[in-house]
């Protein structure tokens, strides 16, 4: 890597970190419902709309309530989307006279926004109105989001409570999320994205002449070209900072209209890790020990920065073939060198490798390069970041009550070794919170490899591998883990938009959401009743770079040992075939 | 019973377990234990797919040594519990031989007669007379009488004691042997239900309900095995897509050695044998846990409600120092507190009366020495003893009790001496020659041996300690500072200690307590653990959830000691097994798809670059896999029997030393281990 993509990097993770802290005091203010000048206005729009829902802002909601609430609100949305879609041919602001979606490609988006996954088996500017895409698609970002971020807090308020069965409220959570947090940071973040010159516009799609002729390869002469338009920069801003990662168009931040300068690209990769990095600190702020969020800041870091770095490290050694093709694979000050295929020059390497990881990281899954062209390791990352359960960083709020499961599941075993009762955050560890943390880790990771092979035992779904063999087997294991842990991130090569694909991916995404979020909430109402176990010396401490290192290896070895044998099949086999 | 522990392997404990290891095969009973059941139905897979082989003549010797190996998985496993549980069927084993048969004298209440009945035919509420040289025919309460009684039979001490009605020593158990005297008692257990029925349950481990933290162990473990069957099972669709050859490579015995080397089989197998262990190990220390929950939580408590006379102080105090009053000869003092001592046969005058000779040579003199010596005995009213001697009236006694027979007043030195030794912690008494004051008796509470720095170490595994007593604040807190204890409470009634753990309790705290006697029976069932002495009523033993049949109160620092070893052993057993399957992969992943994407059937494929151990072949790669699997079962036997070293340090030092032993070994370990298999394979030609 060049110095300067070491020092992009580095000035990334020093933003990062910098912007955490007083977000996450924000956000727990926010949800702690502290008062403040700047949101009365927003109280206003609150209580309207609770009086309008009949919600009671008091109520306190058990963990079956509260699951209860995100459920019926994902029911609604889900149906929501999948109406705008399948309706919009008949309804206003689509200036392309687009058709209505697809049966099952409608089914894979709506579940898709609606689990925060942002899947896109359609192409966006090719498939969605703008009314499809602000009403249905924008929504969702905004929603999905909060609802994660919802769940997250209900979950800190099971460790913080004793003996009482209330999580909180969860339509407030919802509201105040969405209001508080997420429209003012997608406002702002809008407002700079169409600075840098990403289009927010009602006009049609506009034809323009080209600069210079184009041949096809049947001979033909192209002289225009269309521009697809349409309000991209606001659902931008939400797609980065709710982990969405839904793009506008089809190939989404690589688009120069979504993603045209370096300095968006700053932002908009910023944005991706900014709320799962500021919850880290908000859940030390609200279970009353600071050190606590920043020790799960800390593991999630130990995992990220070192697979940035590899996969950048592996991007610029390009490979044996390019060099084999004449392709100058060194750096210098004209060209970025190594394995440029399928990024954008104006991103080059270090952005394009840290891209890749930030957003399969949190499970945002936008891309600004494409990971199908990625050397097969570096490659790897991207994906196995999604395999290890989206707990680095993860979703908003997801990735961080993900990672809890893992702390549980740590704390467990290392607690037997200590000669305790384990506990975690002064609540008891016992058979019901590590039945639900098993079926919250492991869900997933058994959709990825069940899913994976219903595909490649499949016709339905061998017929749509564009690359045979090796590189093939590690496209759909891609697809099935970006959706069955919802990322959303995809490689091309793959056809996916086909009833066979919608359904299967759509299954993953209902089970990579809902299996992990309601044990979540269980395990949730059940530490809320529990006791509060003092501290002492007998106590295993979490917040020590001891548990750090411990959380890491819990999460490494789980994600390893369920998909060694895969992977090995996938890029691992395809490297050594590279390197033979 | 067996106070020595026996050597972990010897022979008449190995034969039966061995033969156990085969009964215990049966699916019905390893359905309990789901990794080893996975096992099990494993094995059952690959015999199935040896028959096949060997009848369309294919090639049998691997298949048949993986079904070999998978099965002496299971067996090595079950061999493990079963060893355990020999341990205890052994104490169990003497125990009922020392009840067999005996009859009884059943009083008939109506006639006033007794008739001799079975002892099985007793039930609650009977009442029967038992005489000396009769066994003691069920677990009763004394009514009537005191007897000696040999109690060796459950204590496995020899030294007789003794049982009488009313107070605190009036529970005897059945199988226990009366030495002298004639006792009437009512028995308190239907047959089967007794102390010592419970007991050989208990040790025989048949009743054996699993803890809390063994189930959440057994979920996280079910967990495991239950994802690993997901890989192994969608292995093959994979292996289908790579390739014929790969697939073909993937036969039902590759799948289930990979599946078998994944699941936690090393912490699977010694799971009960862990909790059989600890239990074992209280009984060894001649404790008897009710149930293994009990040991579990001991390992979890981190509050101990220590009496102060008995725990913290050996129960009797000492005369250590005469304070003679102004004027008043040292030796004058002492003798007159000797001659007021000759006939008090309690602890606190016999130990005047020696360090009366020690000090000064005044020899002991026997009362019939002295013939116009008039004994005066301590009342509840005078709260004095002392001695009529040819016209002095000597009185020793509390301060309180002396200042009023001299007349209401002490001379100023003698306040002073007495506020001195009791804010010492000691016990002043001040002896009166009629009403002259002669001086002041230092007796001091001795605390026992090395209990500060046991109490240090407790402090450093989070533990704290309160100390109990009835005296009052001046005193409990100078004892308190000389053992070390970090807390105690003063001037306390049985109700207070009950108040003081509902306290804890409420904080978050477990608390474990000793106590013998009925009015500690609320708060004993009320601690999270119990622990009552042996010489206690029957009522404190129902109530606690331990027995410590050496009635040692300080026995409750070990208890503490072998729960939070029992909960270590397992999470370091875990972590081992966990960090074993990393190198498991890295020999069997290259194996099984060694020729996936080959560029000819006799080359390896690119996957072999895996092979980081330079394994031998495929199959000796998996078959030695397979190996090192069931061998370190067998390995850890020794390690689960006994538990892991247990340190009393705090927690973080304890997870960093076991992190780098179980953790970072368990991931090492296998690494020469299965190299080394693989090489004695590879040399003996067996695959």
């Amino acid at each position: 890597m060049t110095p300067n993509g070491w020092f992009q990097l580095a000035l990334y993770l020093g933003v990062l970190l910098l912007l955490a802290r007083p977000l996450g005091v924000y956000m727990a203010a926010v949800y702690e419902g502290v008062p403040s000048r700047w949101r009365r206005p927003g109280e206003v729009v609150e209580r309207w709309m609770y009086r309008l829902c009949g919600v009671d802002p008091a109520e306190q909601m058990t963990w079956t309530r509260y699951a209860y609430g995100v459920l019926m609100f994902s029911v609604v949305s889900f149906l929501a989307v999948y109406l705008i879609q399948r309706c919009q041919a008949l309804l206003p602001l689509n200036p392309q006279q687009l058709a209505a979606v697809t049966a099952d490609s409608s089914f894979n988006t709506a579940i898709s926004f609606m689990t925060n996954t942002n899947w896109q088996g359609y192409g966006g500017e090719v498939t969605m109105s703008y009314l499809s895409q602000m009403l249905a698609l924008t929504v969702q970002n905004f929603v999905s989001a909060a609802v994660g971020m919802a769940v997250l807090v209900a979950l800190i308020r099971g460790f913080r409570q004793t003996g009482t069965t209330g999580l909180g409220n969860f339509w407030v959570d919802l509201t105040r999320g969405t209001l508080y947090i997420l429209l003012p940071l997608s406002f702002i973040l809008a407002l700079v994205l169409v600075s840098q010159g990403v289009v927010q516009t009602f006009s049609a799609y506009q034809t323009v002449p080209l600069m210079e002729a184009a041949t096809t390869a049947d001979g033909k002469t192209i002289t225009e070209q269309t521009l697809p338009l349409g309000p991209a920069a606001s659902q931008i801003a939400i797609k980065q900072l709710g982990t969405n990662g839904g793009g506008f168009y089809n190939v989404n931040s690589a688009h120069p209209f979504e993603n045209p300068t370096p300095l968006s690209n700053f932002l908009q990769v910023l944005s991706i890790l900014l709320i799962a990095a500021g919850l880290c600190h908000t859940f030390g702020v609200m279970v009353k020990d600071s050190r606590q969020g920043w020790a799960l800041l800390a593991a999630m870091l130990v995992v990220f920065v070192p697979l940035t770095v590899g996969c950048a490290l592996l991007e610029q050694q390009g490979t044996p073939q390019l060099a084999a093709l004449g392709a100058d694979l060194t750096a210098s000050n004209l060209h970025p060198g190594g394995n440029m295929e399928g990024k954008e020059t104006r991103f080059g390497i270090a952005n394009s490798a840290l891209w890749a990881t930030a957003t399969t990281a949190a499970s945002n899954g936008s891309v600004n390069a494409m990971h199908d062209s990625f050397t097969p390791l570096g490659g790897l990352i991207p994906m196995w970041l999604m395999q290890l359960g989206e707990v680095i960083f993860g979703g908003a709020g997801s990735g961080l009550y993900g990672m809890v499961m893992f702390a549980i599941v740590t704390v467990f075993i290392a607690g037997l070794m200590v000669g305790r009762t384990p506990e975690y955050l002064g609540k008891k560890i016992e058979a019901y919170e590590m039945k639900m943390a098993s079926i919250a880790i492991l869900a997933p990771c058994a959709m990825v490899l069940v899913g994976t092979a219903i595909a490649l035992m499949c016709t339905g779904g061998k017929a749509t591998i564009f690359n045979p063999a090796v590189h093939g087997f590690s496209e759909v294991l891609y697809a099935v883990s970006s959706a069955s842990n919802n990322n959303g991130s995809a490689v091309a090569g793959l056809g996916a938009n086909t009833p066979f694909y919608n359904t299967l991916l759509g299954v993953a995404m209902l089970i990579g959401r809902f299996l992990t979020m309601l044990p979540v909430l269980a395990i949730a109402g059940s530490l809320s009743q529990k006791k509060h176990v003092p501290a002492s010396a007998g106590t295993l401490p979490t917040h020590t770079p001891l548990f750090v290192v411990l959380v890491v290896a819990i999460v490494i070895i789980v994600g390893a040992l369920n998909f060694f044998p895969a992977l090995a099949l996938g890029p691992i086999v395809e490297h050594l075939q590279m390197r033979a | 019973m067996a106070t020595q522990s026996k050597s972990i392997f010897s022979a008449d404990l190995i034969v039966p377990a061995i033969k156990v290891s085969f009964v215990k095969l049966n699916p019905v009973h390893l359905w309990k234990n789901p990794v080893i059941f996975v096992t099990e139905v494993g094995a059952f897979l690959t015999t199935i797919d040896l028959i096949r082989t060997m009848a369309t003549g294919g090639a049998a010797s691997f298949p048949l040594q993986i079904t070999l190996w998978l099965w002496f998985t299971v067996l090595f496993a079950n061999f493990a519990e079963a060893m355990a549980e020999g341990r205890g069927k052994a104490q169990a084993d003497s125990l009922r031989r020392s009840r067999t048969k005996s009859v009884a004298n059943k009083l008939d209440t109506a006639s006033g007669t007794t008739k001799l009945v079975a002892a099985e035919s007793l039930r609650k509420g009977d009442l029967v007379v038992v005489t000396a040289g009769e066994l003691i025919p069920a677990d009763g309460e004394v009514i009537e009488g005191a007897a000696t009684v040999n109690e060796s039979a459950i204590t496995g001490e020899s030294a007789p004691v003794i049982r009488e009605a009313g107070g605190d020593r009036s529970a005897v158990t059945g199988g226990t042997t009366v030495l002298s005297d004639r006792i009437k008692i009512r028995v308190t257990a239907n047959p089967g239900e007794s102390f010592m029925d419970r007991m050989i349950g208990l040790i025989e481990g048949a009743k054996r309900q699993k803890t809390p933290n063994e189930i959440a162990l057994s979920i996280l473990l079910s967990a495991l095995t239950i994802v690993f069957l997901v890989v192994v099972i969608t292995l093959k669709p994979l292996a289908v897509y790579t390739g014929p050859d790969v697939s073909a490579a993937l036969t039902v015995t590759v799948l289930v050695s990979l599946l078998v080397c994944l699941i936690p089989t090393t912490i699977g197998g010694l799971l009960s044998a862990i909790g059989i262990a600890g239990i074992d190990r209280m009984v060894q220390k001649n404790v008897l846990a009710m149930s293994g929950r009990a040991v579990e939580a001991a390992g979890d408590v981190d509050v101990l409600l220590l009496d102060k006379t008995g725990t913290i102080t050996l129960g009797n105090r000492q005369a250590v120092e005469f304070v003679p009053a102004p004027g008043v000869d040292e030796r004058q003092l002492a003798d007159a507190a000797q001659l007021s001592s000759l006939a008090d046969e309690t602890p606190e005058g016999r130990s005047i009366v020696v360090l009366a000779k020690e000090k000064y040579g005044i020899r002991g003199r026997e009362v019939h020495e002295l013939p116009n010596a008039q004994f005066v005995p301590f009342t509840a009213q005078t709260r004095m003893s002392g001695i009529d001697l040819d016209g002095r009236q000597i009185r020793k006694g509390a301060a309180d009790s002396v200042r009023q027979h001299v007349g209401g007043k002490f001379p100023a030195p003698i306040e002073q001496s007495v506020m001195e030794i009791s804010s010492k912690g000691g016990t002043p008494l001040v002896v009166a020659d009629g009403d002259r004051v002669l001086g002041v008796v230092y007796l001091k509470d001795i605390v026992k041996g090395g209990l500060p720095d046991r109490f240090k170490r407790f402090r450093a595994m989070g533990i704290r300690t309160v100390m109990i007593t009835g005296d009052n604040q001046l005193t409990a807190a100078a004892i308190a500072r000389e053992a070390g204890v970090d807390d105690f409470l003063a001037q306390a009634k049985p109700e207070d200690k009950m108040a003081l753990i509902r306290k804890e309790q409420a904080a978050g705290h477990l608390v474990a307590m000793t106590g013998d006697g009925t009015n500690d029976a609320p708060a004993l069932a009320q601690a999270d653990v119990g622990v009552a002495m042996n010489t206690g009523t029957q009522a404190a033993k129902e109530a606690g959830n331990m027995v410590d049949l050496d009635s040692n109160p300080t026995k409750l620092i070990e208890v503490v000691e072998i729960g939070k070893q029992l909960l270590m052993t397992r999470g370091a057993l875990t972590t081992f097994s966990i960090a074993n399957d990393v190198a498991k992969y890295f020999a069997i992943i290259p194996a099984m798809f060694a020729v996936a994407y080959a560029a000819s059937p006799d080359q390896p494929g690119p996957l072999s670059a895996l092979n980081v151990m330079g394994l031998g072949t495929a199959q000796s790669a998996i078959l030695s896999a397979v190996i090192f699997n069931a061998l370190i079962i067998i390995a850890l036997i020794p390690l689960a029997l006994r538990g892991v070293r247990f340190r009393a340090v705090a927690a973080a030092s304890i997870l960093r030393r076991n992190l780098l032993i179980y953790g970072l070994g368990g991931l090492l370990l296998p690494f020469p281990g299965i190299k080394v298999i693989d090489l004695i394979v590879n040399a003996l030609g067996l695959v």
